[in-house]
């Protein structure tokens, strides 16, 4: 299919389609929820019926409202994480490139030490010790994240710091944020987009598993890594309830996958002045 | 169709898949021991059809019409099987950078081994006899030695020569050379060429020769083929063409060659004070020593060449002057004054006056700023001019390097070769520079481009007064552009003077070996040359 003058394959299309049914979902999931997210309106555990679409959970609360609500904390935690995280990590990246021997070797070792901690484990450990809340959360899965984010960025940046434009804005007397930002991160931005997407994924599977393991979205906000946890169960006794959670984080997952595959391939295609180099 | 021609091409039409028609109608046939050259501008579609001539297209490109027929066949007509069976054993080709070409991972003779063994033509051990034999007899020292070495623990000249013997294992009965000398040094551009020619002599096979610089290809060649644009502008014998083209394009081509013209405007009696200033400099990298006690002066309007094959400290001249690397002895002075080592030292007025322009603009130039940015934020540091102002400026910056106003939106991947060396010029004239530092400007450039640039260069210094450090290891621009020049060889100043001076007897053995390397345009001069014998300085 055409867009825009590009061809995006199916899977790509699929991706961006669900992508954007979960943001609307998230935007607009206040008006929208056939029931109040945290009100007990049925019998615990129903199944599917008219009245409830995918049924009710643990105590009885409508499960189609709370996805609907759950969209927006776990998709707006993971999203604002990854900002956060690429914001950092981005910066620190291009910093080490442009910053001399000294500050880039400061830089990557204490990176890799954060990297040879597995992430949450480590967001555990911080979660327990100083109790979780949003910002909390927030702060460390983006701290952590950023770490891999910077080691993507400054080999990107490094690359781009040898050549001989960032000689003349030196020679031209320029600041280091100009050098970092004006020269080096424009041309950093392609593998950086489709990096975006991985690094989302991710968070957006961190924030889930933490809140599987009571450490993330405290109830009784939903969440869906929480309603997977709440339901979980249910499904001893066949019962659909922590299906419908647990389908939604694939979904969000795989569909960005797809974009991001696509994003991939074509940056690897080369085009212009990307060839030439 | 005759016995005599072992390649014959009809007719030949490459398209690009966006429809754009790269070879348009292109025939030509090759007799059995014959040279053809095949020269023109890039993007005229030389390699393509020296591709084609395989029948292979690049990735993105197709054959759309035509013939290629070796030995009577069609390599169109018999499949990509068939095709890999005409590959390495009955044409092989040899690229213009080897260094780009080779396998890293891979020891030489493995690769030069590869396509007989691929094609069951020999055995592993005669194959890897056969594969020393010939890198003996390309000239290389110790060739069983080397053969065991990977692609970077050899130089660009030898691993060119490894090409060739990789080319010509299988006895094909046509090589294509794909611009084989470009990229190599002026000294070892001859030498190698000198072997591709005997090469074909005593394999007498035939050959397509593909080059921009008519000069080579008069060596090589026993036709000629011209072409511009996909097309064909001409085709004859190498005496006619040289001699009497009858195409305007090709007297143009031809005329250029000629390096007679000085350009430069001859300076004044009385130069006054040095504008710049270097005495006894030494520089390197970690602790070894590239550049060894240079001196030199530098006066207003003067253009002073520094000339040295690769490795000889040109390039880090020119980072030590602007400061990007501290010399580690002597002293440098601007107007009398000194200069300081490192750029981070210097005041901004101080950067500005010494401006940088390089080889590569697709390096040089930010690919993702437009050319309002790169030409208007030296502007705007330097004067603190915003909107319509620094917008007019711009205009008559792009104005003054030869380029419509209209350009200010576009980007550098949007231009040509010579339209970004002209957005580099114009950045370097943004911050009003008293001198420009030209590393090899023109090397990367077609021959008529570079021809234009040169001439910009020399309006500019007429009308502004800029002086030029003109690095570079192209004789023939020297003497057109240089009032004096500076010759350099492993860092240390070999001579120093008037071009004139430089260049006439007597001549220290290093700058006369730079000096007839530099090819001419006629038959037999490789001859001369090589029976000079060696002139190792």
């Amino acid at each position: 299919m055409l867009l825009f003058g590009t061809r995006i394959p199916l899977s790509a299309l699929f991706g961006a389609t669900v992508m954007v049914l979960f943001i609307l979902l998230a935007i607009f999931g206040p008006w929208i929820t056939p029931y109040a997210p945290d009100a007990t309106v049925g019998k615990t555990w129903t199944g599917p019926s008219t009245e409830f679409w995918l049924g009710t959970d643990n105590i009885g609360r409508d499960i189609l409202s709370r996805i609907i609500a759950g969209a927006q904390t776990t998709i707006g935690i993971a999203l604002v994480t990854t900002v956060l995280s690429f914001t950092l990590g981005v910066s620190a990246g291009i910093f080490a490139s442009v910053g001399g021997p000294v500050l880039d070797n400061l830089l990557s070792r204490v990176v890799d030490m954060f990297l040879s901690v597995p992430v949450l484990i480590m967001a555990l450990i911080v979660l327990t010790a100083l109790g979780s809340s949003i910002p909390t959360l927030i702060l460390t899965i983006a701290l952590l994240d950023s770490t891999r984010v910077f080691l993507v960025a400054r080999a990107v940046a490094v690359d781009i710091a040898a050549r001989d434009f960032i000689d003349v804005a030196r020679l031209r007397g320029e600041k280091m944020p100009w050098i970092m930002f004006h020269e080096i991160l424009p041309n950093a931005m392609p593998p950086l987009i489709s990096e975006f997407g991985l690094r989302f994924c991710f968070n957006f599977l961190y924030v889930a598993s933490l809140s599987f393991l009571g450490l993330g979205v405290q109830p009784p906000q939903a969440d869906w890594g929480g309603m997977v946890r709440e339901n979980g169960q249910a499904i001893a006794f066949g019962i659909l309830a922590p299906i419908w959670p647990a389908l939604a984080i694939a979904l969000v997952t795989v569909a960005v996958n797809l974009v991001v595959d696509w994003l991939l391939s074509r940056n690897v295609k080369p085009s212009g002045a990307s060839a030439e180099l | 169709m005759s016995d005599e021609n072992i390649l014959e091409i009809r007719n030949l039409r490459i398209e690009a898949l966006n429809g754009q028609v790269l070879v348009d109608d292109v025939s030509l046939e090759l007799r059995r021991g014959e040279v053809l050259g095949l020269i023109g501008e890039s993007g005229a579609g030389k390699s393509t059809i020296a591709l084609a001539a395989m029948g292979y297209a690049r990735a993105g490109c197709r054959i759309a019409g035509g013939e290629i027929r070796i030995d009577g066949t069609d390599l169109r007509g018999i499949g990509p099987e068939g095709r890999q069976g005409y590959r390495g054993m009955r044409i092989a080709y040899v690229a213009q950078s080897a260094a780009a070409s080779f396998n890293p991972a891979m020891r030489l003779i493995d690769q030069i081994c590869e396509s007989p063994l691929r094609h069951r033509q020999m055995t592993r051990p005669e194959a890897e006899a056969r594969a020393v034999e010939l890198l003996g007899k390309l000239g290389l020292p110790e060739p069983a030695i080397l053969a065991r070495k990977y692609p970077h623990e050899v130089s660009g000249g030898q691993l060119q020569r490894a090409m060739a013997a990789m080319a010509v294992i299988g006895r094909p009965d046509i090589l294509v050379f794909d611009e084989p000398t470009t990229a190599l040094d002026v000294t070892t551009q001859m030498e190698v060429l000198a072997l591709i020619k005997q090469i074909i002599r005593d394999l007498r096979t035939a050959a397509l020769y593909i080059t921009h610089d008519l000069a080579v290809v008069a060596q090589v060649a026993d036709r000629i083929m011209v072409l511009r644009g996909g097309k064909m502008v001409e085709l004859g014998e190498a005496e006619q063409i040289l001699g009497a083209p009858a195409q305007a394009y090709t007297s143009a081509l031809v005329a250029e060659r000629d390096h007679s013209r000085p350009l430069m405007r001859p300076l004044p009696a009385d130069p006054g004070a040095p504008v710049l200033e270097a005495r006894a400099v030494d520089a390197g990298y970690g602790g070894g020593k590239v550049l060894s006690q240079v001196s030199f002066r530098l006066h207003r309007g003067e253009t002073l060449a520094v000339v040295g094959e690769s490795g000889s400290g040109k390039s880090t001249l020119a980072r030590v002057l602007t400061g990007l690397l501290p010399q580690m002895a002597g002293e440098m002075r601007l107007d009398g004054r000194p200069l300081a080592p490192g750029y981070r030292q210097r005041e901004a007025d101080v950067l500005r006056r010494i401006q940088l322009v390089h080889q590569l603009p697709d390096m040089s130039l930010n690919p993702r700023q437009p050319l309002a940015k790169i030409i208007g934020r030296p502007l705007a540091l330097r004067s603190g001019e915003k909107g319509a102002a620094l917008q007019r400026r711009i205009a008559g910056l792009l104005d003054l390097v030869g380029l419509p106003a209209g350009f200010a939106e576009r980007f550098p991947p949007q231009l040509s070769g010579g339209q970004k060396q002209r957005v580099a010029i114009a950045r370097a004239l943004a911050a009003e520079p008293e001198i420009i530092i030209c590393d090899e400007p023109t090397s990367a450039l077609d021959q008529l481009i570079a021809d234009d640039i040169l001439r910009l260069l020399m309006r500019l210094q007429d009308e502004l007064g800029l002086s030029y450090l003109f690095i570079t290891h192209d004789l023939g621009i020297v003497r057109r552009i240089a009032h004096n020049t500076l010759v350099l060889l492993k860092g240390e100043t070999v001579a120093l003077g008037p071009t004139a001076e430089v260049f006439a007897e007597p001549m220290h053995p290093y700058t006369r070996k730079l000096l007839v390397s530099v090819p001419q345009m006629r038959k037999g001069w490789l001859e001369e040359v090589a029976a000079q014998g060696p002139s190792e300085p």
